[in-house]
């Protein structure tokens, strides 16, 4: 296996640093070696620049691509987004001769050539690859017992002919992970339906996106969860930001969202402050208060 | 008799050539597409009649084109296999180049050609980033951003949202 260079995208770093932050701490933690792609730009997102210009697309996500080729390590994302731009971008690079010869032909401007060397990697998988749910469960300090409902998010998961994560109607290595960590993972239904952010439609027609997240929050929340699991800034935002939205029509759920290495940073003891999720929208003092009461209870050596 | 105008006949040529992609003729307009629509089932978007309307008319100004959240469920449970969603953003890109783009998506461009990202950072998150102990490598920024510019002139990007 290749070393990995973290590829943090636009979302996170500018408007949930915390995730990245819980992120660098659980690698750190595992031992995981991984470097900043110091020079990457916009993956570009897929919703907008896919849709528009697919040169433009597979031209901008070849460079940073080339970036991590350079350094001889395969990326890590940790973002559905980004991981979708820049797998599909290296997929069809690879496998088609006149793409690559065309996009090289611009890349040349930069004094760039992209090869073809690296694979382009999310945190979900591989973590669940990779690391093991076996290994990632012998290193939870703090097992949290909470009840969670996972969100995979569509682009994590599909296309399947291309993601070659099993299915997408039925998946469990989220779950699985989730589950590593001491919290349950809690059925709900429409769990691998959609958040409503994608395709360029919350930037566009933001009601619209509200329709679909609303179903989502009301389905999530009648299944009696602490929070939501995601491994997306873009379902992330969609969620916690749009909470806030749907309370201005007198929808409350005030429920947490974490992404998947804030709860991973919870269950290896940091708090959540720690992990930032006093940077997120929605605060729900009743669940940072039931997350200290466990990690206190679940001290080491107690 | 007058002259008949094309238009007075409301025809018009399809938004795309299927002899580009022949598999969309394969379509049966079964609607399994649309049943699996986690957006068709709040907005009037339909991926079926639009599968079905593309190729027989221009479609480029209709709005549910961009109510598609690319959520991929059409294409995974297309029994033809059809790549729909792929076809949907195909679809997208032929308006974008008749210039059909929406305000909200033309600013989400302009923010990408000006800063190389599509989120840029502002002083709240700045500020933040400080207290967590994160650093944002300016000089590594403006190297990619002058990158990005270049190879969005060389693609034409520019002239492309300008339409």
């Amino acid at each position: 296996m290749k070393d990995l260079s973290l590829f943090a995208g636009c979302l996170i770093p500018n408007r949930y640093p915390g995730i990245e932050k819980a992120t660098g701490l659980v690698l750190d933690r595992l031992g995981i070696k991984c470097f900043e792609l110091k020079e990457a730009a916009c993956c570009p997102a897929p919703g907008v620049y896919r849709s528009f210009d697919k040169i433009t697309w597979l031209t901008l996500a070849s460079r940073n691509l080339v970036l991590a080729e350079e350094k001889g390590t395969d990326i890590l994302t940790i973002c559905n987004g980004c991981f979708s731009s820049l797998m599909d971008a290296n997929n069809i690079l690879k496998n088609d001769a006149v793409l690559r010869n065309e996009v090289n032909a611009h890349l040349k401007k930069i004094g760039k050539e992209y090869r073809g060397t690296i694979e382009v990697r999310h945190i979900m998988e591989f973590l669940h690859t990779d690391i093991g749910v076996k290994k990632l469960s012998d290193a939870i300090e703090k097992p949290l017992e909470i009840r969670t409902a996972v969100h995979y998010g569509c682009h994590l998961l599909k296309p399947t002919k291309e993601r070659k994560l099993g299915s997408a109607e039925c998946p469990v290595f989220f779950d699985e992970l989730v589950e590593a960590t001491g919290a349950k993972s809690v059925p709900y239904e429409g769990k691998t339906s959609c958040c409503g952010a994608g395709g360029g439609v919350r930037s566009a027609m933001l009601e619209t996106s509200f329709k679909m997240t609303e179903y989502k929050l009301d389905r999530i929340v009648r299944a009696e969860v602490d929070c939501i699991i995601d491994s997306c800034p873009f379902c992330h935002l969609q969620y916690d930001a749009g909470q806030v939205e749907l309370k201005k029509s007198g929808k409350n759920f005030d429920i947490p969202v974490l992404h998947f290495s804030q709860l991973l940073g919870l269950a290896l003891g940091y708090t959540p402050e720690d992990v930032g999720l006093h940077l997120n929208e929605i605060i729900n003092p009743g669940f940072f208060g039931k997350i200290a009461e466990i990690q206190k209870r679940n001290a080491p050596g107690r | 008799m007058g002259i008949i105008s094309l238009k007075s006949l409301n025809i018009s040529f399809p938004i795309f050539n299927p002899m580009k992609n022949t598999e969309i003729l394969t379509c049966f307009q079964c609607g399994t597409c649309h049943a699996s629509c986690p957006s068709g089932k709040y907005t009037s978007l339909n991926v079926r009649k639009i599968v079905r309307d593309s190729v027989r008319k221009d479609i480029s100004d209709q709005p549910e084109l961009w109510m598609c959240t690319t959520c991929y469920n059409c294409q995974e449970r297309c029994p033809r296999g059809i790549k729909v969603t792929d076809f949907v953003l195909t679809l997208r890109s032929e308006a974008v180049k008749k210039g059909k783009i929406l305000p909200a998506h033309r600013k989400v461009c302009n923010f990408l050609i000006k800063t190389g990202q599509s989120i840029p950072i502002d002083d709240k998150h700045r500020d933040i980033r400080k207290k967590l102990g994160l650093r944002i490598d300016e000089a590594a920024r403006k190297k990619a951003l002058k990158d990005v510019k270049k190879l969005l002139i060389s693609t034409g990007f520019g002239e492309l949202i300008k339409k």
